[in-house]
């Protein structure tokens, strides 16, 4: 795609999303914050797939719900399709949520056991009052087609199904009401490696299909690499690194970005044998309490005097490649 | 190579309310000393409870070891006492399982913990048994070793808690480390740690290693001969450039198709297996892989195929068309 040609869909800036640490039961005194997101910016163009990478706790989950305003950001923008998220009423958000929805990590958790398939799926139709009747019904079969599962499913219930074809339930319930938006959440981490093919193959055609949009959360970079067209790294609440997966790959400028990559298994002999690996020490600090300066100056192997001191800037170092380290400077052009 | 463990036909089945499982199937492989296995499948494939066998951890009932042997230093383990099997788990076969957080007890110190595994098998006194845990959680990388050894669980992270269990496991030396889907709980940069820390030890220490994964990327690092499961079966297995250069079952083909690599080129659309595994209560009278694959003929349904050498001596496959799936024969 051509930079001109890229219209941004979903607009983030400095968004933050603190949540306060209180002691005492009965007066709650605030002693501090966790600071799950802390200061996050990035485009998400129409059409495209943003792939958000980064470990356990880094607040990658935490970003995708603060665009949703599930939570309510602590600082920071979210404009999607040029409406400031944070201006609309309660009203207003809830007609906008129509154009977004998420699909969720855990196929177990995510689907009521007591509702049937044809119900869970119907909700988002019935709260939004789209159809109703005969038509809801047929759409809901509809539905079911898309994501691969037989219509005559529609009066069972979820604990009748395996979980890659829960996840294909969380999909057409996510589909019903005809997004723009759709929030992937790890949304194929607790399936088998032969079912998550499967789910990914059925992402892409649904987005070819219907021209979504994804943000697709992961902590599995293969994957991730596979399924988006730019991938963002967290971590410790920010983001690190920014660009389009093979520049990511092929030429990563971040030190946490560089050990991640060498991090991840390839499954062939000869590749693990020969690559360089870069095994990084100790583990992430805690969001509660990160280190001054570069959060990433406790394990990173290339600290100079200036990571314990300043916080690095989140720079467009080359067209499109957006880096947050002193060690990297921007080229000139 | 010296053989350490030779296992005969282990069958191992749960008697459950809705119908039997048949959890592992007639496996039969061998291990050398030193060597470096890595037991490859999806959920419910058996590689953790043949695993659970060789220590004959089964609970019992529902479970029950059917049949087979297990032949370790010169007998067979599914034949002697309770008394000697304690005595060859943690001494001659040790094991560290998938969860870090729920292996250790929280209630004791993790030096109390390692301790007590020195004072059982190794007849050491406290003072001793601290020092040796010392110098045991230094050696697998614990920064400040001997404080941590007041600390409880908790206070670790789940990497490091991994690490305390592996110091736990080596403490007697044993011939066998069996590590049952270690690095699946962390994080990749944890996990690269803790691969690092397991290769590092085996080289000094020279114990053989099993590790059973789900995630064939951790395994083409390790290890040097892979048996690939499916339904309780061992469907491929041989040397690791064999598997991933040249698999012949269209299972283990199917599997490494699925997966993304993250030095691929782009665009390349997944390969992925159609169907789900088959239920482990009803299992089908042939293949149990036939409903899903591609190359099946009738035979495939009616008769299981049996372990058959390709190409070497170590390379087998269980599957009656592997020749068509190499295209061997058209």
């Amino acid at each position: 795609m051509i930079e001109a040609e890229k219209a941004p869909l979903v607009q983030v800036r400095h968004l933050k999303k603190y949540f306060p640490i209180t002691r005492g039961s009965v007066i709650q005194r605030h002693v501090g914050d966790i600071r799950a997101v802390d200061g996050v910016s990035f485009d998400i163009y129409k059409g495209e797939t943003l792939g958000l990478v980064g470990e356990t706790g880094c607040g990658k989950t935490t970003v995708g719900r603060t665009i949703l305003q599930l939570y309510e950001p602590t600082d920071g923008e979210v404009t999607f399709d040029g409406t400031d998220l944070l201006s609309l009423s309660g009203g207003e958000m809830r007609r906008m949520r129509r154009r977004m929805q998420m699909i969720f990590q855990d196929p177990y958790a995510s689907l009521n056991p007591r509702m049937t398939v044809g119900s869970i799926i119907a909700a988002p139709l019935e709260v939004h009052r789209v159809a109703h009747g005969k038509e809801k019904q047929d759409q809901v079969q509809k539905l079911l087609e898309i994501v691969g599962l037989n219509p005559y499913f529609v009066n069972r219930y979820p604990h009748e199904f395996s979980g890659g074809q829960r996840q294909r339930i969380g999909i057409a319930r996510a589909l019903a009401l005809n997004p723009d938006l759709i929030i992937c959440d790890e949304p194929i981490s607790s399936l088998d490696v032969s079912i998550q093919a499967q789910v990914v193959n059925l992402l892409e055609e649904l987005q070819d299909h219907f021209g979504l949009t994804y943000l697709f959360i992961a902590h599995d970079l293969s994957m991730v690499r596979h399924i988006s067209d730019r991938m963002a790294v967290m971590y410790l609440g920010k983001v690190v690194e920014l660009t389009d997966r093979d520049e990511i790959y092929l030429n990563p400028l971040h030190p946490y970005t560089q050990a991640l990559m060498s991090a991840v298994p390839v499954p062939d002999p000869d590749v693990a044998e020969s690559r360089q690996r870069i095994i990084l020490e100790g583990d992430i600090p805690s969001p509660a309490d990160p280190p001054m300066g570069c959060n990433f100056n406790t394990r990173c192997p290339v600290t100079i005097d200036r990571c314990f001191k300043e916080d690095p800037v989140y720079l467009e170092v080359k067209l499109g490649h957006w880096v947050a380290c002193h060690l990297v400077t921007p080229e000139d052009d | 190579m010296d053989i350490l463990m030779q296992i005969n036909g282990l069958t191992t089945r749960f008697y459950t309310d809705d119908g039997v499982v048949h959890a592992v199937n007639r496996i039969s492989y061998a291990m050398e000393v030193g060597e470096t296995l890595g037991v490859v499948g999806e959920s419910g494939c058996g590689k953790s409870v043949h695993a659970l066998s060789i220590m004959r951890l089964i609970h019992s009932p529902p479970g029950q070891i059917e049949s087979g042997e297990v032949w370790f230093d010169g007998r067979d383990l599914l034949k002697v006492s309770e008394g000697e099997m304690r005595q060859v788990r943690g001494l001659e076969i040790a094991m560290v399982f998938q969860d870090p957080m729920t292996s250790l007890n929280p209630v004791y110190t993790v030096g109390f913990q390692i301790m007590e595994v020195l004072k059982l098998h190794q007849g050491m006194d406290n003072a001793q048994a601290r020092e040796r845990a010392g110098e045991l959680l230094a050696m697998v990388g614990i920064p400040s070793a001997e404080q941590r050894l007041d600390d409880y669980p908790h206070q670790f992270s789940g990497g490091m808690r991994q690490r305390a269990m592996i110091a736990m496991a080596l403490s007697c030396d044993p011939k066998l480390l069996i590590a049952d889907e270690p690095t699946t709980a962390l994080d990749v940069t944890i996990q690269a740690q803790i691969v690092d820390l397991v290769k590092r030890l085996q080289k000094q220490l020279g114990m053989a290693v099993m590790w059973i994964t789900h995630d064939l990327g951790v395994v083409a690092e390790l290890a040097k001969k892979i048996n690939v499961m499916y339904a309780g079966y061992i469907v491929e297995r041989g040397n690791v450039r064999d598997i991933y250069k040249r698999p012949r079952h269209p299972y283990t083909i199917g599997l490494l198709g699925s997966l993304p690599r993250l030095d691929e080129a782009p665009g390349t659309k997944l390969v992925s297996i159609p169907g789900l595994p088959p239920d482990l209560i009803a299992l089908p009278p042939g293949c149990p892989f036939a409903a899903r694959c591609v190359y099946r003929v009738d035979r495939c349904l009616d008769e299981m195929p049996s372990l058959e050498e390709v190409d070497r001596v170590d390379h087998t496959v269980a599957c009656w068309r592997w020749e068509y799936v190499m295209g061997r024969k058209e």
